[in-house]
């Protein structure tokens, strides 16, 4: 009976010890996620061919290269109609920025109360949730009458977008820490303030991670709505006003402009996540 | 030395477990311990006396109140009737290690410590139990075997008088089981504290315990002193003689030879 021996084709690296097949070229690749950007990236190649061929109409959509062309416009020319796409871009995202933070930042201390009291609890959780239940846009109109037109109603819709999810899911979070380590708290003698540090608060942070990615979206759609009306800057303005001329370009800049946005920030938070909960071994099928 | 008393008493045997704990001499102190779960009598004037530095065993059916009692001394449960003191500090390594997965090995055991040196003392005690290697891994990569070594040296860096165990080894593989056996009695030759080990165990009671207590229908109902010199050899005559005992007084038919029946 012979053996026979199995070879991988083998590459060595720089230092001479074996790497996969491939080696590092394609590890890397492999590796930075690049994976994701075929799908996105076929949807823009599809786009611009339909284009091209006409399937998809000029006056409906305009192609990927003539919405870029006129982003670059946006950019260089300071219009008197829409200043310029960084201008806007500023303003929506110091908006969106203020709004996200604040809404946050009320959104932990409320699931913090309410999750380590039952007073607490009783006190906040059915306020919270009957608000959660009522349409944020059937309120924008209400924002405006009380709020005025400037930016404060839009800060404050930005804040309610960011509010709930976070709420909910801390508090949830808080809420399903295991009570064994209550009990361990309890046995290693630690204080009431130890245990909320050490042991609900950490034990928290995944579900209020989701919570935070959640937050990002919804906050980002409330600004997004909050622009159109009234606005006098900001990308949600300079959609309303080419919605006015017409110019469906710059309408699909700016929404493109959104979508980044939200993407780089969501991109973000998922890379805190991952550094914070560095001590969970994930299940990936 | 004082030693911290931690009393729960409702009955007029406070002031006995009280001063039995306060003079050093016992490290626990039960008289007549009831605990009830709704209808049902799980404790049933239970008294019993840990001297210390002993190591006693505690077996029982399943059900029979054992990981209760433990709860009770641990003063987890604190809804208990009858009188009972312990000599402070109180360590408690439980069936699963519990070990705090957000943080690191060397945190779990520094957490809550309050000592001059937490840090040194904590890699000193996983030195002792053999982790000196995994102080900064994450909890969730350790094995069943290192995680319940990692709750030994967070129970013992606090250095108690009192350790209680609730069949810490019972999620654990023979042979790791085996080696446990004998860290923790390295540990408590060591270290001196007063064990109160839960186990279901017949054989683990035998070979580690000065003493094995029965519990049966809510109070010790059987208790003998194991007089064989350790390291035990498992087939030493006494300890298979009382280990038929044990197994009787659990209620298992078992015949002269040790064959169930």
């Amino acid at each position: 009976m012979s053996v026979q021996v199995l070879s991988r084709s083998d590459t060595r690296d720089a230092a001479g010890r074996a790497t996969p097949a491939g080696g590092r070229a394609r590890r890397f690749l492999r590796r930075r996620g690049w994976l994701r950007l075929i799908s996105p990236v076929a949807v823009v190649v599809l786009w611009q061919v339909l284009s091209l061929t006409h399937v998809l109409p000029v006056r409906k959509l305009q192609s990927p290269v003539s919405v870029a062309h006129t982003a670059y416009n946006l950019v260089t020319t300071n219009s008197p109609t829409y200043g310029t796409l960084q201008g806007a871009l500023l303003a929506s995202a110091e908006r969106w920025a203020i709004g996200l933070s604040i809404g946050v930042a009320i959104a932990v201390v409320l699931a913090v109360v309410s999750g380590l009291s039952r007073i607490g609890e009783n006190t906040f959780d059915p306020l919270l949730n009957a608000a959660r239940s009522v349409p944020l846009l059937g309120l924008l109109p209400l924002f405006i009458v009380w709020f005025g037109i400037e930016d404060l109603p839009k800060i404050l819709f930005v804040m309610l977008g960011a509010l709930f999810p976070m709420y909910v899911n801390t508090f949830a979070g808080i809420r399903s820490v295991d009570p064994k380590f209550g009990e361990l708290g309890q046995v290693l003698g630690l204080s009431r303030w130890e245990l909320v540090r050490h042991i609900l608060l950490p034990g928290a942070l995944p579900s209020a991670f989701t919570g935070l990615r959640l937050s990002v979206i919804g906050s980002l759609l409330a600004l997004v709505v909050a622009e159109q009306i009234n606005a006098t800057s900001g990308l949600g303005y300079m959609i309303d006003t080419a919605e006015q001329f017409l110019a469906n370009s710059t309408i699909v800049v700016c929404l493109i402009v959104y979508a980044i946005i939200g993407l780089l920030v969501d991109g973000g938070v998922r890379m805190l996540e991952r550094r914070a909960l560095a001590w969970r071994r994930e299940f990936v099928p | 030395m004082a030693t911290r008393v931690r009393s729960v008493s409702k009955a007029a045997g406070a002031t006995t477990t009280g001063s039995a704990v306060a003079t050093g001499q016992f490290a626990a102190s039960v008289q007549d311990l009831t605990k009830r779960f709704g209808s049902r009598t799980v404790l049933d004037g239970l008294s019993l006396d840990i001297k210390a530095g002993e190591f006693v065993a505690l077996i029982g059916r399943s059900g029979s109140g054992k990981s209760t009692l433990l709860r009770a001394l641990a003063g987890l449960d604190r809804d208990v009737s009858g009188s009972m003191a312990v000599a402070e500090p109180v360590a408690v390594a439980f069936q699963e290690p519990r070990l705090v997965p957000w943080k690191r090995v060397l945190d779990n055991l520094t957490l809550g410590l309050r000592v001059p040196e937490p840090t040194r003392v904590a890699t000193e005690a996983l030195a002792e139990v053999g982790l000196a290697e995994r102080i900064s891994a994450w909890p969730l990569t350790l094995s069943g075997g290192e995680a319940q070594r990692a709750s030994l040296a967070r129970a013992l860096v606090r250095s108690p008088s009192l350790f209680l165990l609730d069949e810490p080894f019972s999620a654990l593989d023979a042979l790791t089981t085996i080696s446990m056996h004998r860290l923790v009695l390295q540990l408590w030759e060591r270290h001196r504290p007063a064990v109160l080990l839960v186990t279901h165990d017949v054989d683990e009671a035998l070979a580690l315990a000065d003493r094995v207590l029965v519990l049966g229908a809510g109070r010790i109902a059987y208790s003998t002193i194991v007089d064989v010199p350790r390291p035990r050899d498992r087939n030493h005559s006494t300890l298979i003689e009382l280990r038929l005992r044990l197994l009787r007084e659990l209620g298992v038919s078992v015949g002269d030879t040790g064959e169930l029946i």
